[in-house]
């Protein structure tokens, strides 16, 4: 049985929060140690249990990552002679007296980045990828997992074993991809992050919380990590772009539901914002810019820190919005972020200019696409074809406070319904 | 070392007798060239380009008698044009050998792990 089907002990609190800092990295150099994914997380979830007793009572170690790490490494090797596992590779593991590594693998030596790497690899099944990440990087259990994408734990756990099936089957290295290969790994791990992200801030499903909280703050906590341990490899635009299009969107989360309603960008409260977090995303675009590789996800950044740069709506400035939405479809020319920069267009040209452009997109199963036809057909004055949108939209949304949002909407509508 | 088989697959559609001659000698120069190469670097197991798929024959052993059919199985749309096996270190190695392969026989290569006996 390995740990991802037990899971942590209810009730953990402070230790918990502790443990989850650090299971990531204690994970990864175990892995590292041992070569065995399954060896590691079960060595890792025994020293978990004997924490569990300890630290209550006692209280933590001064250095509860080195503490865990001693702790799983003898359970491995533990465990190792118990088997009596023949397995060459065990032997040798268990005989390798210090923690250094065996090769030198790429231009960084950090066991997290190389787990990412590999939890992120494209041999794998984009959906695997993110399952893999959460579970060995971020420290959710299966069922946490199985919670946020709505799936069925049997499921999760499926998905689980099967990609680390692969890795040791197909010899997935766990290592840091060559200068080469990089900056299109890189891009693979920002799109599991992203996705990570996406999920918690519009989740999907009738039972779901509109915003799941934490898959927002494990997704930003994943990315910090990424621009921490990266950060010797150079300047990593896209993965600065990528935080700071989370911190950005982050900051606005407080304004944006109330009452189980979506609130849109321009009847947020304002004042709800976050400004630390404001704050840092606006320094980390200011950087981007400055040194002038963009990418899709700086771009999205600077969209964001543009609207959070107003005080108020009317201060948006609108002209540069479009600006960027030109640069963002120049570099991902793709029907959604057309109609993103139509919608910023309705502000500058009338509804009338951006209705032209959206009715020509080929999007009509997309939710979105009918909520914005909807929008702009409003403030033509075309009120049936605006309630024939909204029903359209509403029929389409998966997110609860978005379909209450567009229900609302629809009903302000004058005439018969 | 992990061992992997780069198997090239074939739609049964494709028609080889559109390509021109000096395209199929470029083809089949960059197939030596590339064979050469892993040889070299000490990749290379095993290779071949096989028959044609009409010459293909399936034998199924799993009942009492081995039953012998004219193949190729029924239930697969695509055939295998030709393999390599080699070794490497990890996958991602196999994956850079598989992709100068695929560029050289101009077909996509699939990359499988080896069932170590």
């Amino acid at each position: 049985m390995t740990s991802h089907t037990r899971g942590h002990p209810a009730g953990l609190g402070a230790v918990e929060e502790t443990v989850r800092a650090e299971h990531g990295r204690v994970l990864a150099g175990l892995i590292r140690r041992f070569g065995d994914i399954d060896l590691a997380e079960d060595a890792l979830s025994e020293a978990l249990v004997v924490a569990l007793e300890k630290w209550p009572v006692d209280g933590p170690p001064p250095n509860p990552g080195g503490w865990l790490t001693t702790t799983a490494t003898r359970k491995a090797l533990d465990r190792i002679r118990r088997e009596k596992v023949r397995d060459t590779k065990y032997a040798e593991a268990a005989m390798i007296g210090d923690d250094t590594p065996a090769e030198p693998t790429g231009p960084v030596e950090d066991d997290r980045l190389r787990l990412i790497f590999t939890c992120c690899h494209p041999a794998l099944a984009p959906e695997n990828r993110v399952a893999l990440t959460l579970r060995l990087l971020g420290g959710l259990t299966v069922a946490e997992i199985a919670h946020a994408f709505l799936v069925p734990e049997t499921t999760m756990a499926q998905r689980i074993t099967r990609a680390k099936q692969k890795i040791k089957h197909a010899n997935i290295p766990f290592r840091v991809p060559l200068a080469e290969d990089l900056p299109g790994r890189v891009a693979t791990v920002l799109s599991v992050l992203y996705l990570v992200f996406n999920e918690g801030y519009l989740a999907s499903g009738s039972d779901a919380d509109p915003i799941r909280e934490d898959l927002c703050r494990e997704a930003i906590r994943l990315t910090r990590q990424l621009r921490e341990v990266a950060g010797p490899l150079g300047p990593q635009p896209e993965v600065d772009g990528l935080l700071a299009l989370m911190l950005l969107t982050e900051a606005r989360r407080p304004a944006r539901v109330a009452d189980g309603t979506l609130v849109t960008l321009t009847e947020q409260d304002r004042t709800l914002w976050d400004a630390a977090l404001i704050d840092e995303g606006h320094r980390l675009v200011r950087g981007c810019l400055a040194l002038n590789r963009p990418g899709p996800f700086q771009v999205q950044a600077a969209i964001n820190a543009v609207h959070t740069d107003a005080l108020d709506p009317s201060m948006t400035d609108w002209s540069q919005v479009v600006r960027l939405y030109d640069q963002l479809y120049a570099l991902s020319p793709t029907p959604i972020v057309a109609m993103n920069r139509a919608i910023a267009v309705a502000e500058l040209d009338g509804p009338e200019v951006a209705l032209v452009t959206v009715d020509g997109l080929a999007l009509t199963t997309y939710h979105a696409w009918h909520a914005t036809r909807a929008d702009l057909l409003r403030r033509m004055g075309r009120t049936d074809e605006a309630r024939a949108a909204y029903d359209a939209a509403i029929g389409l949304a998966g997110n609860t406070a978005e379909q209450a949002w567009l229900t609302a909407r629809r009903d302000t509508l004058p005439g018969p319904s | 070392m992990t061992q992997y088989m780069l198997s090239v697959h074939h739609a049964p559609d494709e028609d080889f007798s559109d390509i021109p001659e000096d395209e199929m000698q470029r083809i089949f120069k960059a197939v030596d060239d590339f064979n050469d190469e892993i040889r070299k670097a000490g990749h290379w197991v095993f290779a071949g380009g096989l028959k044609p798929i009409g010459d293909a024959t399936v034998v199924d052993g799993r009942g009492d008698q081995p039953i012998v059919s004219d193949g190729p199985f029924a239930e697969s749309k695509e055939y295998l044009g030709g393999f390599w096996i080699i070794e490497a270190a990890d996958l991602d190695e196999a994956l850079a050998i598989a992709a100068r392969g695929s560029k050289a026989c101009a077909g996509k290569v699939e990359v499988r792990p080896i069932d170590a006996a």
